[in-house]
C-alpha cells in the first residue's frame, strides 16, 4: 500500500469574484522511500496540492478529496489535533523562501528544539543533543554555534538547511520540498539537492519534490507528476518521461530545455498559464498547444484510466515519438 | 513607460478621462465597509445641521425661558414636547443648544483642518524638495512641536494668547501640523526617484509646478486619511479646551464649554450632562468610521488585509 | 546597536535644546513683561520694578537670559512659583509621583486588555468577535474622556455608589507619603482599609485614562497580527504540527509586539495629554491638574518649567522606547 494515497483532490478559494479552482481532481500516490516530482509552471496548482495534504491552506481554501490516506489513516477524517500530532513529525515540508520561513525573532535552536518537543518525549539536554546533531546531518558547520544565532545572521542556502533539519527533526516518513532551491544561488542548489536524496535513501524517507525545473528533475526524481491549471496532465517514471513524453505540455517543457535546444533559439511555450478569468472551455492547455483542433478547443479531455501514463489527453503522442 | 505616458497626457485631458474610472474603484471600495458608509451618512447630516442651524432649531440658542430651569427631556416626568430635550440650568433649550453646537463644532474642524493641511502639506513639500540642512531644521522643529503633549501645548499656547475659540482652533491647527509635515515629506521621498518626476524634470518643469502639480496629487491619499484623521481630533480637543474653561466661552452652545457649565448638575439632571458629550463622541465616531472606510478603499496596501 | 544609541541620541540633543528654546520664548512672547505680570493688579512703584526685573535677570539681553535659563535647568533650577513661591522643580517631583502612578495604571490597563482583544479579533478576523471588539475600540478611540469621566462618575459614583469621586485616598487616612505611590505607601501603613481606599480612588481615573491608549492597542495589536499571520514562518510553524495557541500567542505574537511596543511609547505624549482631563475631573493631585490650575492663574514660571519638565519626560520616554525596539528586534540588536 502506498504511504501516500489522494484519490481526486479539488482545492477551490473564495475570490471576491466567486470560486477559484486551483487544483482540479488530481491523484497523487507516494510510496515509502519514493522519490515524487511535481512538476508545472507557476500557478500550475502543484504547492497548493501538497499545502493541502499538509493542511495548511488559508481557511479562503475549500479541500474535497475522495480520499486522503497517510499511512493508513485518511487525512479527510481527523479532527485539527490529530492531524498535528501527524503534520511536522510523519509528514513534514520545507519551503521556498529560506529566509522568510524562519521567524526572525527566534534563535534557530530554539525553533528546531520547538519541533523535537512537539512530538517526541525528549527531555531538555537530550533535546539540545539531537538538536546538535540534526544540524551536523543536514551539513551546518560549528552547530553548536549556530544554535544560537538568529536566521538572519545565516545565509539562504544555511537556513536552507536549518529548515530541512526542522523537517527531518522527528524522522518523518514523508519529506515535501516545495522548491526548495528556486531562492538559492546554483552552487548551493546541487548541495541541497544532494541533502536530500541522501537522507531519502538513508533514513528512508519518502521525498515529493516541487519544482518547475526539469534539469531538476532528471536528477533527483524517480517519478514525474506534471501539473497544467491545476490538472495532473500525466504521470511517468522519469526514464520514460524523458524519453518519450506523451503529454504535448510535457514535450514542449522538455523541448524548451536549454540541454535539448538545437536550433539557435532557445524554444519557449508562447502564453502563460490560464488563470480564474480566462479558462478555455475545452482542453485547459488547447491554446498554448501545437497540435490542438477543434475537438481539443470544445471537450475536455479525462485522464486516460487504462494507461499507465493517465495522460489527459485526445491525442497523446506515441511512445515511439521522439523528441525535438 | 506607462506612467510617464499617463503623466504627460495630463493636459491633454486624456488623464482627466481616467478620473471617472478611478473614483468608481475608490467608491467601489468604500461603499463595502458598511460602518463607513454609515459614518459618510452621519457626516453629512452633520454638515446639514450645523449649516441650516437656525432653521432647524425650535429656538434660539441663548434664549432662557425663566420659568423652565433644568427641564428633563420629554419623556421623563416634568418633561414637555415643548422642550423635547430638556432645558439647562438657566432655562435655554437643550436641542436648540446642540443643534448650534454643531455649527462650532463644524467650523472648528474646518478651519484647523484647513489651517494645518495647508501649512504642514506646504512645509513638508518644501522639506522633501529643497532638503539639505533646510529640511533638517524643519524636521528638528517638527520633533520639537511633537515632544510636547498636543492638548497641553494648546492650552499654553490659549492661556498665552488668551482663551478664545479663535486662539484655541489656531493652537489646536499649529499642534496637528507637524503630522502633515512628516507624511508629506515621507510621500514626496518615496515618490521623487520614480520615472514620471524624473521625466518631468526632463521637460522642463519648475519646482513649483514639479511640487504642486506634478509630486503632490499623488501624495494625496495618506493626506486625506489624515485629515479625516485630524478633523476629529480638533473637535475633540476643542471641546477638551472648552471644557477646561479655555476654548469658547460660555454663553457660546460649544458642546465642550455646554459640559463644563453642566458639571455642577452631575447627580441632578443626567440630561445637561450626557447629550453634549453624546453629540461629540457621535461626530468623531462618524468622522473616524469614515476615515477607515477611507484609508482601506485609498491604501492598496491594507486593501488586501 | 551602539550605532544605533549614538544615532537615536545625536537627534534627542537637538530637540531636547529646541524644546528649551521654545519653552524660555514662551514666557517673552506674552505682552507686558513677567515683573508686571507677577505683580498682577496691584501694580508697583518703578523702582521696585526695576529692582525685580535685576533680580529675576530680565534686564539681561536675551542670550544671556537663555543661557542663565539652560544652566539653570540642568542644575535643576527652573524658577519660582509666582503662587507658592516654592522652587518650581521641587512642586513639579512632588506631584510627579502621582501622575506616575496613575499613568502606570492607566497603561497597565490599556496593556494587559488591548494586547489580548487585538489578537482575538486577528484570529477571528471578520468573524463577530472581530466586529463587537473592533467596534467598541473605534468608540473608545473616538470618546471625549472628560465626558467618558462624567459619565463613568455618574452610574459608578451617583447610582452604585461605589467609587469616590475625588482625590487619591479616603480624608480619614493619614500617614506619610514615603515612595509617593499612594497604593504602596497606603499598604505600607498598616491602617486598615488604606490600601482598599486607594485602590477605590484609582480605578475610575484608570479606566478614564486608559481608554484611549486601550483603543489604539488594540487596534494596532489587530492590524499588526494580521500581517503577521500572513507570513511565511507562520507557515513554517504549522508545518510543525505547533498548536494554535503557540502559533498565535508566541510565533505571531513576538513579531507582531514591535510594531505594538512602538505604539505604546508613542501613547506617552497621549496619556500626559489625558492626565490634565483625568486629574482635572477627578481632582488627582498630580501634573496635570498643577499645569492646569497654573495656566488659569497665569503663574507663568510653573507652565514653563512644568512644560519643559513634561516635554523632557516624553522625549526621555521615546528615547527608551527606541532602545527598547531596538532589543526587541533582533535585527537591529544584533548588526
Amino acid at each position: 500500500m502506498a504511504l501516500l494515497d489522494v484519490n481526486n483532490l479539488t482545492v477551490e478559494f473564495k475570490t471576491s469574484q466567486g470560486q477559484f479552482r486551483a487544483v482540479d481532481s488530481i491523484d497523487i500516490s507516494v510510496d515509502a522511500n519514493d522519490v515524487l516530482a511535481i512538476v508545472g509552471e507557476s500557478g500550475s496548482g502543484k504547492s497548493v496540492s501538497m499545502l493541502a495534504v499538509m493542511g495548511l491552506l488559508p481557511w479562503t481554501a475549500t479541500v474535497t478529496a475522495d480520499q486522503m490516506l497517510f499511512n493508513g489513516i485518511d487525512l479527510t477524517t481527523l479532527t485539527a489535533k490529530q492531524r498535528r500530532n501527524i503534520v511536522g513529525k510523519d509528514m513534514s515540508m520545507i519551503f521556498q523562501e529560506p529566509m522568510s520561513s524562519l521567524n526572525p525573532c527566534f534563535t534557530v535552536g530554539f525553533q528546531l528544539r520547538e519541533a523535537l518537543k512537539a512530538h517526541l518525549p525528549l527531555s531538555r539536554s537530550a533535546r539540545k543533543i539531537r538538536a546538535i546533531e540534526l544540524l551536523e546531518m543536514v551539513g551546518i558547520p560549528e552547530p553548536l554555534k549556530r544554535l544560537s544565532a538568529f536566521p538572519h545572521q545565516l545565509s539562504g542556502g544555511m537556513n536552507q538547511r536549518v529548515m530541512i533539519a526542522m523537517a527531518i527533526a522527528c524522522k518523518p516518513k514523508l519529506l515535501i520540498a516545495d522548491e526548495p532551491t528556486t531562492a538559492l544561488d546554483v552552487t548551493i542548489q546541487a548541495q541541497i539537492l544532494e541533502l536530500l536524496l541522501e537522507l531519502n535513501q538513508q533514513h528512508d524517507m519518502a521525498l515529493v519534490l516541487i519544482t518547475h525545473d526539469m534539469g531538476v528533475v532528471a536528477e533527483t526524481a524517480a517519478r514525474v507528476s506534471v501539473q497544467y491549471a491545476g490538472q495532473k496532465v500525466e504521470e511517468q517514471s522519469v526514464e520514460d518521461l524523458f524519453a518519450a513524453p506523451r503529454h504535448p505540455y510535457t514535450h514542449a517543457l522538455l523541448a524548451a530545455l536549454p540541454e535539448r535546444a538545437t536550433g539557435k533559439l532557445l524554444p519557449s511555450i508562447p502564453g502563460v498559464v490560464p488563470g480564474q478569468f480566462d479558462r478555455p472551455t475545452g482542453c485547459l492547455f488547447s491554446p498554448r498547444c501545437q497540435f490542438a483542433d477543434a475537438r481539443c478547443l470544445a471537450d475536455a479531455p479525462l485522464a486516460s484510466p487504462d494507461d499507465s501514463t493517465s495522460v489527459r489527453c485526445h491525442y497523446p503522442l506515441s511512445n515511439s515519438a521522439s523528441v525535438a | 513607460m506607462a506612467i510617464d505616458d499617463t503623466q504627460a497626457q495630463s493636459e491633454t485631458g486624456a488623464y482627466e478621462l481616467q478620473r471617472p474610472g478611478r473614483f468608481r474603484e475608490f467608491w467601489s471600495y468604500f461603499s463595502e465597509n458598511r460602518g463607513a458608509v454609515a459614518g459618510l451618512i452621519v457626516f453629512l447630516s452633520f454638515i446639514l445641521i450645523a449649516i441650516f442651524a437656525d432653521f432647524i432649531a425650535p429656538y434660539s440658542p441663548t434664549d432662557q425661558f425663566r420659568g423652565n430651569l433644568l427641564q428633563p427631556p420629554f419623556w421623563q416626568d416634568g418633561g414637555s414636547t415643548k422642550f423635547l430635550l430638556g432645558t439647562d440650568a438657566v432655562g435655554r433649550d437643550m436641542l436648540s443648544r446642540l443643534i448650534h453646537g454643531a455649527r462650532f463644532s463644524f467650523f472648528i474642524g474646518l478651519i484647523v483642518v484647513s489651517l494645518s493641511l495647508l501649512g504642514g502639506v506646504t512645509i513638508g513639500l518644501v522639506a522633501g524638495f529643497v532638503g539639505g540642512w533646510v529640511e533638517v531644521m524643519i524636521m528638528r522643529l517638527m520633533d520639537v512641536i511633537l515632544a510636547f503633549p498636543s492638548l497641553l501645548l494648546a492650552l499654553v499656547m490659549v492661556a498665552i494668547l488668551g482663551p478664545s475659540l479663535i486662539n484655541a482652533m489656531l493652537a489646536i491647527a499649529i499642534v496637528l501640523q507637524p503630522q502633515y509635515v512628516r507624511l508629506t515629506r515621507a510621500a514626496v521621498l518615496a515618490e521623487l526617484p520614480k520615472d514620471y518626476v524624473t521625466s518631468a524634470r526632463m521637460v522642463g518643469s519648475g519646482t513649483l509646478r514639479l511640487m504642486f502639480i506634478t509630486v503632490l496629487p499623488n501624495c494625496l491619499a495618506p493626506i486625506i486619511v489624515q485629515a479625516a484623521l485630524s478633523f476629529s481630533t480638533a473637535i475633540l480637543d476643542a471641546a477638551a479646551l472648552g471644557f477646561l474653561g479655555l476654548g469658547a466661552q460660555p454663553p457660546k452652545p460649544e458642546w465642550g464649554t455646554m459640559l463644563s457649565e453642566a458639571r455642577e448638575f452631575i447627580l441632578r439632571a443626567w440630561w445637561v450632562v450626557t447629550l453634549p458629550g453624546l453629540a461629540i463622541l457621535i461626530t468623531v465616531l462618524s468622522i473616524n468610521l469614515m476615515g477607515d472606510g477611507l484609508r482601506d478603499a485609498l491604501d492598496p496596501k491594507l486593501k488586501r488585509s | 546597536m551602539i550605532q544605533f544609541v549614538l544615532k537615536r541620541l545625536g537627534t534627542t540633543i537637538p530637540t531636547f535644546i529646541g524644546v528649551s528654546i521654545i519653552t524660555f520664548l514662551f514666557i517673552r512672547l506674552i505682552p507686558g513683561d513677567p515683573i508686571l505680570l507677577m505683580a498682577g493688579e496691584r501694580g508697583m512703584s518703578d523702582e521696585r520694578h526695576a529692582k525685580l526685573l535685576a533680580q529675576f535677570g530680565y534686564d539681561q539681553p536675551l542670550w544671556q537670559q537663555y543661557w542663565d535659563y539652560l544652566s539653570g535647568m540642568l542644575r535643576g533650577d527652573l524658577g519660582i512659583s509666582f503662587r507658592t513661591k516654592r522652587p518650581v522643580w521641587d512642586e513639579f517631583f512632588a506631584l510627579f509621583p502621582a501622575t506616575l502612578e496613575l499613568s502606570l495604571c492607566a497603561i497597565i490597563f490599556a496593556v494587559f486588555i488591548g494586547i489580548p482583544s487585538g489578537i482575538v479579533a486577528a484570529i477571528y478576523r471578520g468573524k463577530w468577535p472581530d466586529q463587537l471588539l473592533m467596534s467598541t475600540a473605534l468608540i473608545g478611540y473616538s470618546m471625549p474622556i472628560f465626558w467618558w469621566a462624567l459619565l463613568l462618575i455618574i452610574f459608578f459614583s451617583g447610582t452604585l455608589g461605589w467609587t469616590p469621586v475625588s482625590g487619591r485616598i479616603s480624608l480619614m487616612y493619614f500617614f506619610p507619603s514615603g515612595t509617593g505611590f499612594m497604593l504602596i505607601d497606603a499598604w505600607q501603613s498598616g491602617q486598615a482599609g488604606a490600601f482598599k481606599s486607594a485602590v477605590q480612588h484609582l480605578i475610575l481615573p484608570t479606566v478614564v485614562l486608559g481608554t484611549i491608549p486601550l483603543a489604539v492597542i488594540a487596534r494596532q495589536t489587530r492590524s499588526a497580527m494580521l500581517e503577521v499571520l500572513s507570513e511565511d514562518y507562520i507557515r513554517t510553524a504549522r508545518a510543525k504540527g505547533l498548536s494554535p495557541f503557540r502559533i498565535n500567542g508566541l510565533h505571531a505574537l513576538r513579531n507582531a509586539l514591535i510594531p505594538v511596543v512602538t505604539v505604546i511609547g508613542l501613547s506617552v505624549g497621549t496619556l500626559l495629554a489625558g492626565a490634565i482631563l483625568t486629574e482635572t475631573i477627578f481632582s488627582w493631585p498630580g501634573i496635570g491638574k498643577w499645569m492646569v490650575e497654573s495656566i488659569r492663574a497665569r503663574d507663568y514660571p510653573v507652565v514653563q518649567g512644568g512644560l519643559m519638565l513634561i516635554a523632557a519626560m516624553v522625549m526621555f520616554v521615546n528615547l527608551f522606547v527606541d532602545l527598547l525596539y531596538g532589543l526587541i528586534n533582533p535585527k537591529i540588536r544584533k548588526s
